[in-house]
């Protein structure tokens, strides 16, 4: 029998190689490059007036972006209190009570579903659903949108922690005699605590760079958040696409670069923190 | 209750069967549990030791596809009926994993926690009452200056023992323990023998084990289970000196399992 060369099978081995890391360095590079356009014009933006000054209207000069940076917060904390306990709910109640179970699955795999919808579908269904019937876009529509969003990202990530806690430790709770809701809160989601926050972090960080979702609802203002419930609310999102898109003057280009850097800077401290949360509650066990 | 050798009966248990669905997995079992004894089961992997301990607590009902049928008299009340309150039976019949389980929190707080589920106390009856609890599990001496720190830093051995301070806290009549040993160093497995020898002046003591020598050192009777069924039970003594089945022999002197 004719031995097959060992020259060929080496070479393909050291060419997948080098392919993976050149596309692993191109992602990478990606990344570095966006932060760095994202950075070198975003500081251009940053001054004194771009931190303490509310949006102003077209022309009138030395405006800033503080009310959208407040809005932003805000329709995001909105969102936070409407998606994330929502989601830790019916996270627990996959994880605890509908393991196997038909409604179970047709609730994971709605999830599942709800998780691909384009924002800007979403965006518009809130829209029909509150803006259009109430005849008001406000940030509280925002918040809605952005929620439904948020709700199944924390929905299975609290599942996949829950179910990461043993079987021992459900059964040593009820073992004591301790009803099933107190194991439950007490115990599981205590063992899975920092799993728990990592995903609500994450899940944060993912809806506050949504634009699509506000542009139908939150919409922009020049205004201060003040009138969250009722009026459209200035958020850093929506003002980038306005800045950006819309305005034929170069010195609001130059702050909707400065209202990018502000969003990734916010995005990647939530990133990292959770890396770090994360780390910290491994080295502790 | 009274048996007819004139020994006080803790759990009567009679006709338990076992299903895991549709797959039957004890058959028929009838034994009788003495109070304040140590009664240790043996037998091959899957036999149905644990399962048969895991009926006691009613632990099983977690799993919604496990059930028994038959009854376990509990002092004149069979516990298997749906109107025993379950919370209640589990504070008096406690139960100790083979994995140790301490809960995600300081070691003070592990035991107070099943404390303060069952008594109202205030807080300087708790701390008497932790205190008693670990001294009961011979664990005050080695956790007196770090009851502050997670139950989860403590050994192997110590979590074992914290996880049956936490158990006798609440002050139950039966400890059904499922292999406590398996997964402890031979340090900690001897602490925890001596613990049992203990503890059986209080409590009535169902012990699951692998391992024949330790159900021959601290067990009073012992239970031989091999497919579900209940072979030989009897004093220690006897079943591992002169058992009168064939299988029980051939188990306990190695042939198989």
């Amino acid at each position: 029998m004719q031995k097959r060369g060992l020259a060929f099978r080496k070479t393909i081995d050291i060419v997948l190689k080098g392919l993976s890391i050149l596309f692993v360095a191109l992602t990478v590079f990606m990344m570095f490059w966006i932060l760095y356009t994202v950075i070198s014009n975003g500081v251009k933006a940053l001054n004194w007036s771009f931190l303490t000054q509310p949006t102003k209207p077209y022309g009138i000069p030395d405006g800033g972006v503080l009310n959208a940076l407040l809005g932003t917060v805000i329709i995001t904390f909105g969102a936070v209190l409407i998606g994330v306990p929502a989601g830790l709910l019916g996270g627990i109640y996959l994880a605890e009570f509908a393991k196997e179970n038909r409604l179970g699955n047709l609730i994971r795999f709605s999830a599942n579903v709800m998780m691909g919808i384009p924002s800007i579908i979403v965006g518009l269904f809130v829209y029909a659903l509150l803006v259009f019937t109430t005849k008001h876009f406000s940030g509280l529509t925002g918040s809605v949108a952005l929620s439904i969003i948020m709700f199944p990202v924390v929905l299975r990530t609290t599942e996949d922690m829950l179910r990461m806690v043993p079987d021992s430790l459900r059964e040593s709770a009820l073992a004591l005699g301790m009803p099933r809701w107190k194991a439950t809160f007490s115990i599981i989601c205590r063992a899975a605590k920092t799993g728990l926050i990592t995903g609500i972090l994450l899940a944060i960080a993912r809806v506050s760079g949504e634009t699509a979702p506000l542009l139908f609802t939150a919409q922009c203002s020049d205004s201060w958040p003040g009138s969250y419930f009722t009026q459209p609310t200035a958020n850093l999102t929506v003002l980038i696409n306005e800045y950006a898109g819309n305005s034929p003057f170069e010195e609001m280009h130059v702050r909707a670069w400065g209202a990018a850097l502000l969003i990734t800077a916010a995005i990647l401290i939530l990133n990292i923190s959770c890396r770090f949360i994360f780390k910290e509650s491994k080295s502790a066990k | 209750m009274i048996n007819h050798n004139g020994d006080k009966v803790k759990i009567s248990v009679r006709n338990l069967n076992f299903y895991y669905g549709d797959h039957q997995a004890l058959f028929d079992n009838t034994l009788d549990i003495l109070e304040n004894r140590v009664t240790a089961v043996i037998g091959p992997s899957g036999c149905g030791k644990s399962t048969h301990l895991r009926s006691l607590n009613r632990i099983y009902e977690l799993y919604r596809e496990q059930r028994t049928e038959g009854e376990i008299i509990l002092d004149n009340e069979n516990i298997l009926d749906k109107s025993v309150d379950v919370l209640e039976l589990r504070r008096k019949v406690g139960m100790i994993f083979q994995k140790p389980t301490p809960f995600p929190m300081p070691v003070f707080d592990n035991v107070a926690y099943g404390l303060k589920l069952h008594f109202k106390l205030n807080r300087k009856e708790i701390a008497e009452r932790v205190e008693k609890a670990l001294r009961g599990a011979s664990l005050w001496e080695e956790v007196k200056d770090k009851l502050k720190k997670s139950g989860m830093a403590l050994s192997g051995g110590q979590q074992q023992r914290l996880c049956i301070a936490r158990a006798i806290a609440t002050q139950p009549e039966v400890l059904l323990m499922d292999e406590p040993t398996s997964a402890i160093d031979p340090v900690g497995t001897l602490k925890i023998e001596e613990l049992i020898e203990e503890l059986k002046e209080k409590f009535t003591i169902v012990i699951v084990t692998h391992n024949m020598q330790q159900a021959a050192r601290i067990s009073d009777n012992t239970a031989f289970f091999y497919k579900g069924k209940i072979v030989e039970y009897d004093k220690t003594e006897k079943i591992f000196t002169s058992p009168e089945k064939k299988q029980t022999e051939d188990y306990i002197t190695g042939r198989f399992g």
